[in-house]
């Protein structure tokens, strides 16, 4: 199953001008749990999603928020030349079929 | 000011933005359960670095009037301070003065007075390179290289402050704090830590109140009002069919953080690892536990510096022949440009001058180097041509240049000329005007809370001599 079939929202965005963020809430504890303790999210599966070294990689579980939390510096800051995406909202794809085993 | 025997502290965050719509209604059912004062934080620098750079808000100028005249008329009617933080934006002292005029003009209007206190933000450059030359400015992770030429060069620089030049300004009587750069939490951390409250609880309702209804389970039209204990905070929203549930209020905690546990302020960090969240009804969320680490003090910098002049060319690819070649046509085309920027205006371009990006929408415009597809071809692909250059006259005329070659640039699948690119405007060129580059990610590390921020008092109103 992919994680977006099983994550109520799964979203990016600066968290600043020079890190871009990813949250993964789910609607119950049980979901939150399945994703959690499967394994399958983790910061070298990040890091090769995000083609970023492993080290760069920072990792949340926030059971109170049913949440999984990912940081990474940006490739480029925000606003950069080249940079496509202002406000980081749309680089959650990737993580949307990552397979939950 | 009374706060119940320093029982609890109550306060409205009337909207995530100055400017984002007030809900009228919602302020007013708010107002109605005593408030001890009004707190709205006006800036992001989520709107890029355009703003700080060019001193303009990225707020419309009467959204901005209409939200502020709100809540000083209900700061007045209520007889409760209003403190704005982070003012037009980017908070730089162009941008303080712009939203002081649209107070003036409220004033005027209502027949308001308002002892005023304007705290400036805005860091002269001097002071800074002191600062750097005694270590006092560290980088935070990651950061761009700081040197006394990057401060010289950067069109503007401001601190984010903390809670301290606000509790001044309340100290001394102020019943309206306009405040440059400013942190959103420290707005409404300010007055409970000066009535004695936890730290911990200041800042985490604070935190969890600052983007308005953005805490709620679905955004709604409303307000939040909160009320800190002294072991707990209550948030709570007005405005139909909006709830704040347990989820909710932690999960806001992600929200364009790093680290969802620890949120580094001026004065320490304040730390959510054991903050409880329990609901108290269908609406109401209780918060208990968070802690508070006092640590040195330092002033967050924000800098931008102009990074040139852009033109642009907006058009699109339908002809499956260049589709299924795009890079290698993409830059044999940018060969040509350069060839003809060289040609035409000679020394002064040289290819280290000017840049061109091509954005293809269809193929990775969206993710960049992260497209995890890019292999995957569409039947159209949209292209957005940026030409920056240093000069704007120098922007458009390679902007000017780019475009027949786009055009007509041949391939071989064809037997004669075509045309291959689709402009959508014509003229083909948008001038962008100037365009800006965040050059900061460093703290400044201060003698004093309060030396790097300017305060002026200003009776408006009435009371204005």
């Amino acid at each position: 199953m992919g994680l977006a079939d099983i994550a109520t929202l799964i979203r990016s965005k600066n968290a600043g001008p020079f890190i871009l963020t990813f949250d993964i809430l789910f609607a119950d504890l049980a979901s939150y749990r399945r994703v959690k303790d499967s394994g399958a999210l983790n910061p070298a599966a990040f890091a090769k999603l995000y083609r970023c070294p492993v080290e760069k990689v920072r990792f949340f579980e926030c059971e109170n928020a049913l949440a999984l939390k990912f940081s990474i510096p940006r490739p480029l800051t925000q606003g950069e030349l080249g940079d496509g995406d202002m406000h980081g909202g749309q680089q959650f794809i990737p993580l949307m079929n990552v397979e939950i085993p | 000011m009374a706060t119940d025997k320093f029982q609890q502290i109550r306060f409205i965050s009337p909207v995530g933005s100055v400017g984002g719509g007030i809900s009228s209604p919602a302020l007013d059912e708010a107002l109605a359960q005593a408030p001890h004062f009004i707190a709205c934080d006006a800036g992001t620098t989520d709107a890029g670095p355009f703003s700080l750079g060019m001193g303009i808000s990225a707020f419309p100028r009467e959204a901005v009037k209409r939200d502020l005249s709100l809540m000083l008329r209900a700061g007045r009617t209520a007889n409760i301070p209003v403190i704005i933080g982070s003012a037009g934006t980017a908070g730089g002292d162009v941008h303080v003065d712009w939203v002081l005029e649209i107070a003036r003009e409220i004033v005027a209007e209502y027949h308001l007075t308002l002892r005023t206190a304007v705290i400036y933000a805005e860091q002269d450059k001097a002071y800074l390179k002191r600062l750097l030359q005694q270590n006092r400015i560290l980088p935070l992770d990651p950061a761009p290289p700081i040197s006394e030429g990057i401060i010289d060069s950067s069109s503007r620089i401001v601190g984010m402050m903390g809670v301290e030049p606000l509790q001044q300004a309340v100290a001394d009587g102020a019943n309206f704090v306009l405040a440059g750069r400013c942190s959103d939490s420290a707005l409404f951390a300010a007055i409970p830590l000066m009535q004695g409250f936890p730290p911990g609880l200041a800042w985490h309702a604070g935190k969890v109140s600052e983007c308005g209804t953005l805490v709620c389970e679905t955004l709604g039209k409303g307000v939040i009002f909160t009320t800190i204990g002294q072991d707990e905070i209550t948030i709570r929203p007005y405005g139909a069919g909006l709830r704040c549930t347990p989820q909710s209020v932690a999960a806001h905690s992600l929200y364009e953080n790093a680290n969802p546990y620890l949120h580094r302020e001026c004065s320490g960090t304040f730390d959510l690892t054991k903050s409880t969240f329990e609901a108290i009804d269908d609406v109401r969320v209780r918060i208990r536990g968070s802690e508070f680490i006092s640590e040195p003090y330092t002033v967050k910098l924000e800098g931008a510096a102009l990074a040139g002049y852009q033109s642009i060319i907006v058009g699109g690819i339908r002809d499956p022949h260049i589709i299924r070649q795009l890079d290698n046509w993409l830059a044999e085309v940018r060969s040509y440009i350069d060839e003809s920027v060289s040609h035409v205006l000679g020394d002064a371009a040289d290819k280290g001058s000017y840049s061109l990006t091509f954005h293809t929408y269809g193929i990775n415009a969206v993710m960049g180097s992260l497209e995890p597809d890019p292999k995957h071809l569409p039947h159209e692909v949209g292209i957005v041509l940026e030409a920056s250059a240093p000069t704007q006259e120098m922007a458009h005329q390679v902007a000017q240049l780019s475009r027949q070659p786009l055009l007509h640039y041949p391939i071989k699948e064809w037997g004669g000329s075509t045309t291959a690119f689709a402009c959508l405007h014509n003229p083909a060129v948008i001038d962008r005007g100037p365009i800006y580059r965040f050059n900061l990610n460093h703290v400044a590390v201060p003698n004093t809370p309060l030396e790097m921020f300017r305060t002026h008092f200003i009776d408006l109103g009435g009371s204005e001599k």
